[in-house]
C-alpha cells in the first residue's frame, strides 16, 4: 500500500510565536519552526500500515526552505521519500489555496491508495485542509479516526464524538485524518537519522505542478488576516480576605461567572 | 539554557536535537517523581532506559559493525551530558552501560562479539559492573571474589559491593580472580542474569542518586561458561583498568551536564528573586559567584571533549581522562552547592531541584575511581613522562 503523508512545518509553540507586521502572515523566519506535532501521528500511522504489509510512505509539505526540517524528522522517523513544494508565490496562502497545491502534488506523486493527514495543525488549526484536498482529489474523506484499520479495499475508522463513538468504512483509495488518540508516535532512533540522509527529498515549485501564481498566495487567498492583537497576559487573581463571610463572597464570584 | 556545542558533523547535531527532544518530553518532567519513587525503593527507570534503547542512544560510541551507532567519543559523551542535564541517574546509567560492554567490544573473540555484543547493543538489555568489593574499593587489585575452574566453566564465589542496576541489569561483567593475588591473577566473566548461584542484597539507601540501584551482588558458586570469560585468564585488571579510562569520561560528561542544570536554574532564579528592592542577580556578589559556576561548567565540558578527542584519535588518553573526572566531577560539586546558595533558604528546600542535584553531585567524586585515585593517575603519569 503507498501512503501520502502531508505534513506541515509550524512555528515551536515553545517560542514567541508571532505575526509579520507588514502582511499579517505567521511569522516563520524568525521563530524556529518544527514538524506540526500533530502530523507526526500521521507519520506513525502511515509507518505502521506499511511495516505490517508493504509499500511506501511519501510525505509532503508545502512551506518555505525551513520546512525541508518537517520533512526531515519524518524521513528520521522512518517514511522513504518526501516531496517540499516551495515557492514565493505560496506565501500567504490559506487553506483552499494550500490545498490546491497539495492536490497538485499528490497527483504528480502518484496514485496513492491511502492519503493520511493530522488532526489539524499547531499554527492554523483549521482543520479543513483534510476535507478540501479530498474534495479537490475526488477521495472519500474519513476525518478524525482514533483508530484505523485497513481490510482489503476498505480502511475502517473508529471516530469519537462528544456523545457516540462511530465505526466508519471507506473504500480505498481515500483520505483519512487522524486524531492525536490513535497511537504513540515513535522518536526517530539514531540509525533513522543516519538513514534520513539518503532519502530522496524532491524539491518543486509551482512551474512544476503546473499550478499558476495567480490561483494561490496571499493576493488569491479567499480569506486574509486584516488585525491581530497579542492575547493579553494573564490578569492576577483576585484575593478575597475572609472576614467572616468568605463564603458567601466565594458563592457571589462563582454565581457571577455563571459557575454555578 | 542549552549549552553551545560545535558538532562535527550534521548527524552529530541531528543526534543532540534528539536527545533534547527525548530528554524534555520522557527524561526531565519524570526525574523528581522518578527519584523520590526509588528512594523508597519503588521504582526503577527501566522505561527510560528502553527508550533510549530504542533510539539508538545505548549504544553510540561502539561501531557499526557490532550493531553500535559508529560514533566518536567526542559525540557519545555530549549525548551523556545531555541526559546528565536532564536525569542525573539515567545518565550515569548510560555510562555504565556502555562501560559494561566495552570489555567485550574490545577484548572479546570474534564469536564472543557476534554472541554476545549484539544483545548488549540492541537496546533491550541493560549491563552492570560488578568490579567492587566491600573490601576491595579504590585498592581493587585485592578483590578476593574467586572463580575456580570446574570442568568446561568456572564457579564464581565472593561479594561484589555497591554494582549499579543490581537486580535489574540483563548480564553482569564481573572480575573475578583465577591466579594467585595481586593484578594478575583477575579475569574478566560476563555472566547472564538468572545464573543460579547469584543473587542480590538489598539495595543501599543512599545520599541521592536513588534511580540508580546499588546493591550487593553475591556469588556462591553460580557456573559461568568459559566461553563467556573475556580474554585471557589473568587479563582482567588490564581490561577493568582500560574500561574505566573510558568510563570515568562518562561520569565526566554527566556531571557536566549536572552542572549545567544547577547553573540554569540559579541564574534564572537570580533574575526572578527581588530584595532590597532589585534583583538579586544585579548584586555583583551574587552575579559573580554565577560567572565562576559558568566558568566551571565551561571548563569541565572542555576537559573531557579533549580527552574525548585524544581518544578518537588513537592517542593515548588515560590521564586526560582522569583531568576531565576531577575537573568535571568537582566542578558539579561545587556548582549545585552555590546553586543552592544562589536559592537561598528556597534552594534548601524540595521545592527546587538543586538540593537533589547538590546530593547526587557527590557521589560522582567518589564512584569510577575516587578523585583521590584520579590524583594519583594523574601525577605518576605526569612523572612518569619526565
Ligand atoms: C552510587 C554508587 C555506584 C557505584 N557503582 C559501582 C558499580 O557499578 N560497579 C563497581 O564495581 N563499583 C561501583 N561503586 C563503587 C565505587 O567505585 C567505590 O565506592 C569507589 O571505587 C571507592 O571505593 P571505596 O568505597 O571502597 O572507598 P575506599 O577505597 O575505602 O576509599 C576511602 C577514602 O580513602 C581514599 N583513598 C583510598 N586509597 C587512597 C590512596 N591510595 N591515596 C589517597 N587516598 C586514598 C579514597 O579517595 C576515599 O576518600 C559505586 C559506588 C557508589 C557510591
Amino acid at each position: 500500500m503507498n501512503i501520502v503523508v502531508c505534513v506541515k512545518y509550524v512555528p515551536d509553540a515553545q517560542s514567541d510565536r508571532t505575526f509579520n507586521d507588514s502582511d499579517k502572515t505567521t511569522d516563520r523566519e524568525s521563530v524556529d519552526g518544527l514538524l506540526s506535532e500533530l502530523d507526526e501521528y500521521a507519520v506513525e500511522e502511515a509507518l505502521k500500515l506499511v511495516e505490517a504489509g508493504e509499500g511506501e510512505v511519501t510525505v509532503v509539505t508545502v512551506g518555505p526552505d525551513q520546512a525541508a526540517d518537517a520533512v526531515k524528522k519524518a524521513l528520521q522517523m522512518g517514511a522513504d521519500k518526501a516531496v517540499h513544494i516551495s515557492d514565493e508565490a505560496i506565501h500567504g496562502s490559506d487553506a483552499p489555496a494550500t490545498s490546491l497545491v497539495l492536490a497538485e502534488a499528490i497527483k504528480k506523486i502518484g496514485s496513492p491508495d491511502l492519503v493520511l493527514c493530522g488532526l489539524a495543525s499547531t499554527d492554523g488549526t483549521m482543520s479543513v485542509v483534510p476535507a478540501m484536498l479530498a474534495e479537490r482529489l475526488g477521495l472519500p474523506q474519513v476525518t478524525q479516526a482514533s483508530e484505523l484499520s485497513v481490510e482489503g479495499d476498505a480502511v475502517k475508522i473508529r471516530r469519537d464524538g462528544d456523545v457516540a463513538s462511530e465505526t466508519i468504512e471507506a473504500s480505498l483509495p481515500c483520505l483519512v485524518s487522524v486524531t492525536d488518540q490513535i497511537n504513540e508516535p515513535r522518536y526517530p532512533s539514531f540509525k533513522g537519522i543516519m538513514a534520513a540522509k539518503k532519502k530522496p527529498v524532491e524539491t518543486w515549485t509551482l512551474a512544476d505542478l503546473g499550478v499558476d501564481a495567480g490561483q494561490v498566495g496571499l493576493d488569491n487567498s479567499w480569506t486574509k488576516v486584516l488585525e491581530f492583537t497579542k492575547r493579553p497576559p494573564r490578569e492576577q487573581g483576585e484575593i478575597v480576605k475572609d472576614e467572616g463571610d468568605g463564603g458567601s463572597k466565594l458563592a457571589e464570584f462563582l454565581a457571577s461567572r455563571k459557575f454555578i | 539554557m542549552p549549552a553551545t556545542r560545535l558538532m562535527p558533523t550534521e548527524e552529530a547535531q541531528d543526534l543532540i536535537d534528539l536527545t533534547r527532544e527525548i530528554c524534555d518530553k520522557q527524561l526531565r518532567p519524570k526525574a523528581d517523581d522518578g527519584e523520590r519513587l526509588a528512594a523508597q525503593g519503588e521504582a526503577h527507570p527501566t522505561e527510560a532506559f528502553r527508550t533510549l534503547g530504542r533510539a539508538g542512544l545505548m549504544s553510540l560510541p561502539y561501531p557499526e559493525e557490532l550493531g553500535g551507532g559508529g560514533q566518536p567519543y567526542e559525540v557519545y559523551l555530549q549525548v551523556v551530558e545531555e541526559i546528565g542535564a536532564a536525569w542525573m541517574s539515567v545518565a550515569v546509567g548510560v555510562s555504565v552501560h556502555s562501560l559494561t560492554c566495552y570489555p567485550v567490544a574490545q577484548f572479546g573473540s570474534d564469536e564472543q562479539k557476534s554472541e554476545l555484543l549484539e544483545g548488549m547493543l540492541s537496546g533491550e538489555q541493560l549491563g552492570a559492573y560488578c568490579l567492587s568489593e566491600p573490601l576491595a574499593g579504590s585498592d581493587v587489585a585485592s578483590m578476593t571474589t574467586k572463580a575456580t575452574a570446574d570442568g568446561d566453566g568456572y564457579l564464581l564465589k565472593g561479594t561484589k559491593a555497591w554494582i549499579s542496576h543490581a537486580g535489574h541489569a540483563d548480564f553482569y561483567t564481573t572480575f573475578a580472580r583465577t591466579g594467585d593475588s595481586g593484578p594478575r591473577g583477575v579475569s574478566c566473566f560476563t555472566v547472564p542474569a538468572g545464573t543460579e548461584g547469584m543473587t542480590f542484597a538489598e539495595p543501599e539507601r543512599k545520599m541521592g542518586l536513588h534511580a540508580d540501584t546499588v546493591r550487593q551482588v553475591i556469588f556462591d558458586g553460580a557456573r559461568v561458561d568459559a566461553s563467556r570469560r573475556i580474554g585471557e585468564e589473568g587479563m582482567g585488571m588490564p581490561i577493568a583498568l582500560s574500561a574505566l579510562d573510558s568510563g570515568r569520561l562518562g561520569i565526566a560528561a554527566a556531571a557536566t551536564g549536572l552542572a549545567q542544570s544547577a547553573l540554569d536554574v540559579a541564574a534564572r532564579y537570580a533574575t526572578e528573586r527581588e530584595q532590597f528592592g532589585k534583583r538579586i542577580s544585579e548584586f555583583q556578589g551574587l552575579a559573580f559567584l554565577l560567572a565562576d559556576m559558568e566558568a566551571a561548567v565551561t571548563s569541565a565540558r572542555a576537559t573531557y571533549i579533549h580527552a574525548a578527542r585524544l581518544k578518537d584519535a588513537g592517542r593515548p588518553f588515560s590521564k586526560e581522562a582522569a583531568v576531565a573526572k576531577l575537573i568535571a566531577t568537582d566542578a558539579a560539586m561545587k556548582v549545585t552547592t552555590d546553586a543552592v546558595q544562589v536559592l537561598g533558604g528556597a534552594g534548601y528546600t524540595q521545592d527546587f531541584p538543586v538540593e537533589r542535584y547538590m546530593r547526587e553531585a557527590k557521589v560522582t567524586q567518589i564512584f569510577e575511581g575516587t578523585n583521590q585515585i584520579q590524583r594519583l593517575v594523574i601525577s605518576r603519569q605526569l612523572l612518569k613522562s619526565l
